[in-house]
């Protein structure tokens, strides 16, 4: 059997490498963990532009990042993905948009600079990954709510607190939970933190499931966006529990 | 061997030597009078911190100091920078507030001399050290060997006369809880601390923006002929203070009407700003952080709290 010349099968192999290995675009050196740790081995993963991640550039508070994500461009989102990979923990939160259309903003807690992604899933199987890099001084996962230090939130713990707004383009739903979100890495204190939110219009239709993590923000803030075809929206449901078995069940009227 | 040493205590003097220059020339701005101008920049590695305005006033009893600046090294060359001046020895260093480019040249100072507003002194023990830290993070070096200093005298409103020169201070806040304003009634002259800015984008971690617009009403009230903000250049009229007045109102009601329009946090940082504020220094920074530290309590003034939760 006429065997290849070893340089051309090291070649062949350097080539198969290089190519399967798309370039990280945010060149960070975690990326290699998050790719074996939030995917299956099997699934395809591609960089996709038309997943945007919107941060600051340099975030002032690292207990609150402002973060929006949009993956409106592609077609058929069925879940997104959010991570930060040098967080302590690094998966942020998911949502599956179901009627709302697949973008959401909240806020994060970052405890150092960090590359902040978003994975839309299609319908195809496909993840598409696309992220923004923030610098922050850190420090966000590891200090202790604000709520743990005072009586307030016990009274209000789950309080919702919303609106909806008529756009041209669709409506607007923003939602407010009084929750501490504790991590679990300041010292003594529990991981305390909202888990599963689903969001509802008035006929029981779902808009978007959200699966929060540990470095959602205390008092978790979410704006959502639905198509134009949504329409009579006069109020939404937003019913969910945290790690404690607390219920979320609030009525937000327009 | 002999000459390894010579080289080692070479080496040696030199590391004690190499600090951080300021080259601080303070600039006479009326009778007794002298200001030390910073840039009008963020903190960086290449201003040291050196982004505020200090100064000082020779009176017939000793000089006031109002600020010690972001360093130590900035305090011990302002102590150096007025010994090339005056003879007279340093009596009061006057503190305007507890952010950390006004007090943390306190070292450089006898502590006998250090005077503050009661609410500035609890603020510096509770964020003190914390900003210190901070600021070896954003201007490195030039910190070498920087602590915290409390205080010791909490000062009061009032009039105090020293060595002729007849200084009000003004107990006011709104750039923080604590904002001490001096006017010199001698000279003219009134030192605003950060409740002014000139010609720089005023900055908000601690503001209460409705508290800050009456403390720049009492100001705008004073008789003064001079006014040296907390950063940016000296001016002889009130158009620093209806400046920082102008973008307060501007960016209040920006974020009162992007909460009340429903706009997320990312998208109001991303707004257009109007050209007579894009010409401020640092804008592009400032802006985006103070969307942070004031927009969370817009958007609780906008949002509903839910009056009907449903029950299974």
């Amino acid at each position: 059997m006429p065997a290849l010349p070893r340089f051309a099968v090291i070649g062949l192999a350097l080539w198969a490498t290089l190519a399967l290995a798309e370039p990280d675009p945010l060149d960070s050196a975690r990326w290699g963990d998050m790719r074996a740790q939030l995917f299956a081995a099997e699934a395809t993963v591609v960089f996709d532009p038309r997943v945007s991640v919107t941060g600051p550039l340099t975030a002032e508070d690292s207990m609150n990042v402002p973060i929006a994500v949009d993956a409106t461009a592609l077609p058929e989102v069925v879940e997104v993905l959010v991570f930060a990979d040098f967080n302590p923990i690094t998966k942020v939160l998911a949502f599956r948009p179901k009627t709302a259309r697949p973008e959401l903003a909240f806020r994060i807690k970052l405890q150092q600079s960090s590359p902040v992604r978003a994975a839309a899933r299609t319908a195809d199987g496909v993840w598409h990954v696309g992220g923004t890099w923030v610098i922050t001084t850190g420090g966000g996962c590891t200090v202790p709510s604000t709520g743990s230090a005072s009586p307030e939130w016990q009274r209000r713990l789950n309080e919702v607190s919303g609106r909806i707004w008529s756009r041209p383009e669709g409506n607007r739903v923003r939602l407010r939970i009084i929750h501490p979100m504790d991590t679990g890495l300041a010292a003594s204190i529990p991981a305390f933190y909202i888990e599963q939110l689903a969001i509802t219009d008035g006929q029981q239709r779902v808009l978007m499931e959200i699966d929060a993590f540990e470095p959602v923000s205390e008092n978790p803030l979410f704006t959502l966006d639905l198509p134009p075809t949504v329409t009579d929206l006069a109020s939404v449901q937003i019913t969910g529990r945290d790690n404690n078995g607390n219920k979320v069940n609030a009525q937000v009227e327009r | 061997m002999k000459r390894l040493l010579a080289l080692l205590a070479l080496i040696a003097v030199h590391a004690t030597a190499a600090g951080f220059d300021y080259a601080l020339a303070p600039r006479q701005i009326a009778p007794d009078t002298w200001v030390l101008e910073g840039a009008q920049e963020d903190f960086s590695f290449a201003n040291g911190g050196r982004i505020v305005n200090t100064a000082f006033v020779v009176t017939d009893a000793g000089v006031v100091v109002i600020d010690s600046g972001p360093s130590r090294q900035y305090g011990e060359q302002t102590v150096a920078a007025i010994a090339r001046i005056t003879d007279q020895p340093i009596v009061k260093v006057w503190i305007t507030h507890h952010h950390p480019d006004h007090f943390l040249g306190n070292q450089a100072f006898a502590p006998k001399t250090l005077g503050a507003l009661a609410r500035t002194l609890t603020d510096i023990e509770t964020d003190g050290k914390a900003f210190n830290e901070n600021m070896f993070r954003l201007v490195g070096d030039a910190m070498r060997d920087t602590e915290v200093v409390v205080p010791t005298e909490a000062l009061v409103a009032g009039i105090i006369e020293i060595g002729g020169h007849r200084f009000e201070l003004l107990a006011l806040d709104g750039h923080t809880a604590g904002d001490l304003a001096v006017l010199d009634h001698t000279t003219g002259v009134l030192f605003a601390g950060d409740l002014v800015f000139h010609d720089r984008t005023p900055t908000t971690p601690h503001a209460t923006i409705a508290r800050w617009l009456d403390s720049l009403d009492v100001l705008e009230a004073r008789p003064f002929k001079h006014i040296v903000p907390g950063h940016g250049p000296v001016a002889a009229d009130a158009g620093p203070i209806r400046q920082t007045r102008d973008y307060l109102k501007w960016l209040d009601g920006l974020l009162t009407q992007s909460a009340a329009a429903g706009l997320d946090m990312t998208e109001v940082m991303r707004l257009p700003l109007p050209k007579i504020f894009r010409q401020l220094a640092v804008i592009d920074a400032e802006f985006p952080r103070s969307v942070s530290h004031l927009y969370p309590a817009a958007e609780e003034g906008a949002l509903h709290v839910s009056s009907h939760p449903v029950t299974h």
